[in-house]
């Protein structure tokens, strides 16, 4: 097949006719925030590309301040979703914190566990603050665990995160997070090693429970599975392998009309490290900003506008719908 | 033109194009055993079918379960282990047959 540039030969929107589907934006429940692409770790799979050699694209404060005014005026928006990068190590992340805590809103940070126990890449300093930081506000915490032993772990996040993460979730266990009626969430993130599909939450979940409970006598709240977005780090990856177009066949095989109807761009908007806005995480990695006729910064935010725009799709958007479907909270249906 | 192409298996529906209640029944059953957790988990039930894969030497089936085994979380210890129970099984198989042979020779008086 010859294609144009820009044109893909996995077309969502097609599939999306073919089911009778229509994806509007049905709330913006959550405002998530990539604070930067700095990060302590290189992982493959990573569609933001983060690394350590990314410092330049941090948050700043003026923007922070704007994300703040966007919850100061809109009540219904419930959650702050803090992702990056590694948003613990943006110079903001405390002020961002404690000042949507003091909100009221229900906040959530994307912690990749090792980050407590390495220094800052720039900086140097430690960041063994960080788990009695989260306690105090009551983050929820989200992070990746790609499984319950280091072949995995270490493949996909380098050598010697596993155990790193171990220790890590040890010190959050000892805060109280992800033990029962302490208040304090921990969820773990399923992703898979490689280029195959992620089924069944509940069994993973049981088996992380079991192993992490009788090797490490740790524990936490959810698992999470997570599909991998064939976009930046893990699209270049299948390309090497000449992969790229089995693992499109395979997610658009997998397509689930049910899980298409709860994807996550419906129910929030992404910020992106410089305050432009995108219908999710994802389109702000592949530059496709929001589309409410014109250009969009967080400082000129319009719930209204916002609720009536036409999400942006492109063949990523498979990823989502792909099986039981994956968000950032996981399975969809 | 090979006599195994990788892309063959997609065409493995294709089996119904004659008598197709009986493909039809046989993709029912292979559903149900292969795709629920029943008394074993799907995972095991993909392990199983890896290590058999291997016996029967069949690459479409090494292709499918190497992913579904990976699917339902298996890792590559696991999947290796149960290649090896094959072997075992398959060397036993073998050897086990030596006492057709040993009998035989003892009728023979030697």
């Amino acid at each position: 097949m010859r294609l144009m540039a820009n044109e893909s030969a996995y077309d969502f929107e097609t599939r999306l006719r073919q089911h009778q589907l229509e994806l509007q934006p049905q709330t913006v429940e959550t405002l998530q925030i990539n604070m930067g692409r700095l990060c302590n770790q290189t992982c493959l799979h990573c569609h933001v590309s983060a690394g350590p050699d990314r410092a330049g694209e941090q948050m700043s404060r003026d923007t922070v301040d704007s994300c703040l005014a966007i919850l100061a005026r809109y009540p219904e928006i419930v959650k702050l979703d803090i992702t990056g990068g590694a948003p613990e190590l943006n110079e903001h992340f405390r002020h961002v914190v404690e000042s949507a805590a003091g909100l009221g809103r229900h906040v959530m940070v994307r912690h990749n566990l090792t980050v407590t126990l390495d220094p800052h890449p720039v900086t140097g300093e430690s960041m063994d603050w960080l788990p009695a930081f989260f306690a105090e506000n009551k983050l929820e915490v989200v992070s990746s665990l790609p499984y319950w032993s280091s072949y995995f772990t270490d493949r996909q996040r380098g050598s010697g995160t596993f155990d790193r993460s171990i220790e890590s979730i040890r010190l959050l266990n000892e805060r109280g997070y992800g033990i029962e009626h302490s208040g304090l969430v921990l969820d773990l993130v399923y992703n898979p090693a490689g280029a195959f599909l992620p089924l069944g939450q509940e069994q993973l979940k049981k088996d992380f429970e079991r192993e992490l409970m009788q090797n490490y006598g740790l524990s936490f709240n959810r698992l999470y599975t997570i599909t991998n977005m064939p976009i930046n780090r893990f699209r270049e990856m299948l390309e090497r392998r000449d992969a790229f177009e089995e693992y499109m066949e395979k997610l658009v095989g997998a397509f689930n009309p049910c899980a298409a109807g709860g994807v996550m761009c419906r129910n929030l908007v992404s910020v992106g490290w410089d305050g432009r806005l995108y219908d999710c995480d994802f389109n702000q990695m592949k530059g496709l900003r929001i589309d409410i006729g014109g250009p969009v910064h967080v400082g000129n935010f319009d719930l209204k506008k916002v609720l009536d725009r036409r999400i942006v799709f492109g063949e990523h958007c498979f990823g989502c719908t792909a099986g039981a479907g994956s968000s950032c909270t996981g399975e969809i249906s | 033109m090979n006599y195994f192409e990788s892309d063959d298996l997609k065409k493995f529906p294709a089996i119904g194009k004659f008598r197709g209640e009986l493909a039809r029944k046989f993709f029912e059953y292979y559903g149900k055993v292969m795709d629920e957790d029943g008394a074993l988990t799907r995972r095991e039930k993909a392990l199983i079918a890896l290590a058999v894969a291997h016996a029967q030497k069949c690459p479409y089936c090494i292709d499918a379960y190497t992913e579904a085994c990976l699917s339902n979380g298996a890792d590559p210890e696991q999947m290796s282990e149960a290649v090896h129970v094959a072997a075992t099984m398959m060397a036993g198989i073998t050897l086990v047959h030596n006492v057709q042979m040993l009998n035989k020779l003892d009728k023979l008086g030697v």
